[in-house]
């Protein structure tokens, strides 16, 4: 086989677009988390994003209109999981796994119409400049705007919960519920909005495999996705830096394990296909190993419901 | 977990709807259970299709989708054998056991297994494909089509189908070109559309420039589409999710078979039968070839095709050696259905082990 520069490049930026999906799910799970709020519905938003998405692009015709379309069917399937663990006060993990169940069987149900229809071809920015450098070339050049978004994305979260006075609300509403309200803040308002934003940015990463990476609808295409940006919300001690690092490790250990087999490494195929939940999982706790940080990161009032009505 | 609950719940929707319309119907009903949802656009797809086929010729049909391939089989099996259904298809291997067991309880209902091999009771008969017939062809196409000498090909799970398929693909592409190399990555699942464009983006960036799949969705043949390079549909003609690469596809057409099986029931001419249709059956259809490729290529595999379909050409003939050099089929002999059901080495050629 042929390692090269350009070869690298290559590999690095599927490797890329690989972890697209999960840096946007994680990264809005990570906002709802940091409020308090624990939504295991993740892969239910994803696929009910992923239907909508290409739904609405077969209908419209217009890839804008599916883009945020995905994004607002996102929302609006959070708000019924907002709405039933804040004004309702139901237990966050029943109704984040209802949401996931409900989310499957509609998508399925909407997609009856869709399966076997081939997508739109999604416009790519600045590919002339991919032969331009060697190795960044392909890394840097000729991706879908979703992609740029994503690898921004976790920058953004970082800077938003660490330095705007927004993310500090949000960081206390998620560590002392109690105390925010005394402080006037409307803690019910707060993770209402985090819950929408995390519907999404599920929504986004579903419509991103539908619309992109996958151009096609058929039923359960998120494969599990979503449970993965849940593990990797945890894993990485609700830090989106480390968010964007486990989902590379993962993306990279999943096409690194198909280059290998192709090369024709004698290791266990299964083992190769284990590899990336193993790798992800010991990078993370190795590199989240001061606990004196993840307690700072920590929501502490995750999952719990708050009832004093304000 | 919660894929069974929702399909447990939608299997008894289902059967609930059955045993209404039984109570009014008398003509002969057919029941399909399926094993993954309608719509993978792959296997299930493809029997839906054929199920449709049969209501189309004027019978009343019935299917339950996402059956496990568990005592939940046996339990939807019984109830559509008690809700009137005179005969039942059954499409998934692992259904083998559920199948024959519930038939011994029903033995005026038939029963039709896809892929199985046990028929322990008069009323059950067995139905297969000879995709490996299919196979062939492509394997001729890619060997001729190929500049780099290299054909990538997506294998799904390591059972003697897709290891039959795989052996069928490199002797066909070794006899019209010696120098080819098949690079196999086994993605270990039926459908997950970005596990496997992932599984051909490696192929394609190591420099295979035909990808051949035994995997069911799109995402393959679209991979090829953005990088180049040729691919072949799987399962049904995927030539409209990317026109430049897919060169032809190997349709499953179970159709004709089953209103054929109908058909023969509501005339009381139903009799136990093993099925293993090919080409010359209708059973394994070609798709349209594809007009990059050469004048000559074409008639050639027109040829290939009509020979398969006549008997005149086998895909295994000898001689055919194993990885290591023995022979596995002799020169002048083809190999029979007893090798080609349990086939579980590679032929010569094929790099890399089974995964086992």
């Amino acid at each position: 086989m042929i390692i090269d520069i350009n070869f690298i490049g290559l590999i690095i930026a599927s490797i890329m677009a690989s972890a697209v999906p999960l840096i946007l799910a994680s990264c809005g799970e990570l906002i709802t988390e940091r409020s308090g709020v624990l939504n295991l519905g993740v892969e239910g938003m994803m696929i009910i994003g992923a239907i909508s998405g290409f739904a609405l692009m077969t209908v419209t015709g217009s890839l804008i209109i599916a883009i945020f379309g995905a994004m607002l069917a996102g929302v609006l399937i959070s708000t019924i999981f907002a709405f039933l663990t804040q004004t309702l006060i139901t237990n966050h993990v029943a109704t984040g796994l209802a949401l996931t169940i409900f989310g499957i069987g509609i998508s399925a149900m909407i997609g009856k119409n869709f399966v076997g229809i081939p997508g739109k071809e999604f416009p790519v920015l600045f590919e002339g400049f991919k032969d331009t450098i060697p190795l960044l070339g392909p890394i840097l050049f000729g991706h879908s705007i979703v992609f740029y978004f994503a690898f921004a994305l976790p920058f953004i979260t970082s800077y938003f919960l660490k330095k705007t006075k927004t993310g500090l609300i949000v960081r206390a509403v998620g560590d002392s519920p109690e105390s925010a309200s005394n402080q006037g803040i409307n803690v019910r308002l707060v993770r209402y909005a985090c819950i929408l934003y995390g519907g999404a940015m599920s929504g986004l990463a579903g419509a991103y495999l539908s619309m992109i990476y996958t151009p096609q609808w058929i039923e359960n295409m998120t494969g599990g996705r979503g449970w993965i940006a849940l593990a990797l919300v945890v894993f990485s001690t609700w830090n989106p830096i480390k968010i964007l690092i486990g989902a590379m490790i993962f993306g990279g250990l999943t096409i690194i394990q198909f280059h290998m087999q192709a090369i024709g490494v004698r290791i266990p195929v299964q083992f190769l296909t284990a590899l990336p939940y193993i790798v992800t999982i010991i990078v993370l706790v190795v590199i989240s190993r001061d606990s004196r940080k993840i307690r700072l990161s920590t929501p502490s009032s995750l999952g719990k419901s708050f009832y004093k009505d304000n | 977990m919660h894929k069974f609950f929702i399909r447990s719940f939608v299997s008894s929707l289902v059967l609930l709807f059955t045993f209404t319309v039984a109570a009014i119907a008398k003509d002969v009903k057919a029941a399909f259970v399926y094993i993954g949802p309608t719509g993978d656009h792959g296997w299930t797809y493809q029997h839906d299709v054929g199920r449709k086929a049969v209501e189309a010729a004027g019978f009343k049909t019935t299917y339950v989708e996402g059956v496990p391939e568990s005592a939940d089989a046996e339990r939807v099996l019984r109830q559509l054998a008690n809700s009137g259904h005179d005969v039942i298809f059954t499409t998934s291997f692992g259904y083998m056991n559920p199948t024959n067991k519930v038939a011994k309880e029903f033995p005026n209902v038939k029963f039709e297994h896809a892929t199985g091999y046990k028929r322990e009771h008069p009323n059950v008969s067995t139905y297969a494909a000879r995709f490996y017939e299919g196979r062939t062809i492509l394997g001729t196409i890619a060997g001729t089509m190929t500049k780099s000498n290299v054909i990538g090909y997506v294998a799904s799970f390591p059972i003697p189908e897709v290891i039959r398929g795989i052996n069928s693909f490199t002797l066909a592409a070794q006899k019209v070109n010696p120098n080819i190399k098949t690079k196999i990555v086994w993605a270990f699942t039926w459908y997950d559309p970005g596990k496997e464009a992932e599984a051909a983006k490696a192929l394609i960036d190591q420099g295979a420039d035909v990808i051949a799949q035994h995997t069911d969705s799109t995402a393959i043949v679209q991979m090829a589409e953005k990088a180049g390079v040729y691919a072949f549909g799987q399962a049904s003609d995927m030539d409209k999710f990317a026109p430049k690469a897919v060169l032809t596809s190997v349709e499953n057409n179970w159709g004709p078979y089953y209103v054929d099986r109908v058909k023969a029931v509501a005339n009381g001419t139903w009799n136990q039968k093993d099925t293993w249709h090919g080409i010359g059956d209708g059973m394994v259809v070609i798709s349209d070839l594809d007009s990059q490729m050469p004048a000559d290529l074409r008639s050639k595999v027109k040829k290939l095709q009509a020979d398969l379909a006549s008997g005149k050409v086998h895909s295994f003939t000898g001689p055919i050696y194993d990885q290591k050099g023995n022979l596995m089929v002799a020169e002048g002999k083809t190999a029979d259905d007893g090798m080609l059901a349990g086939m579980m080495t590679y032929v010569k050629g094929v790099e890399g082990d089974i995964p086992k």
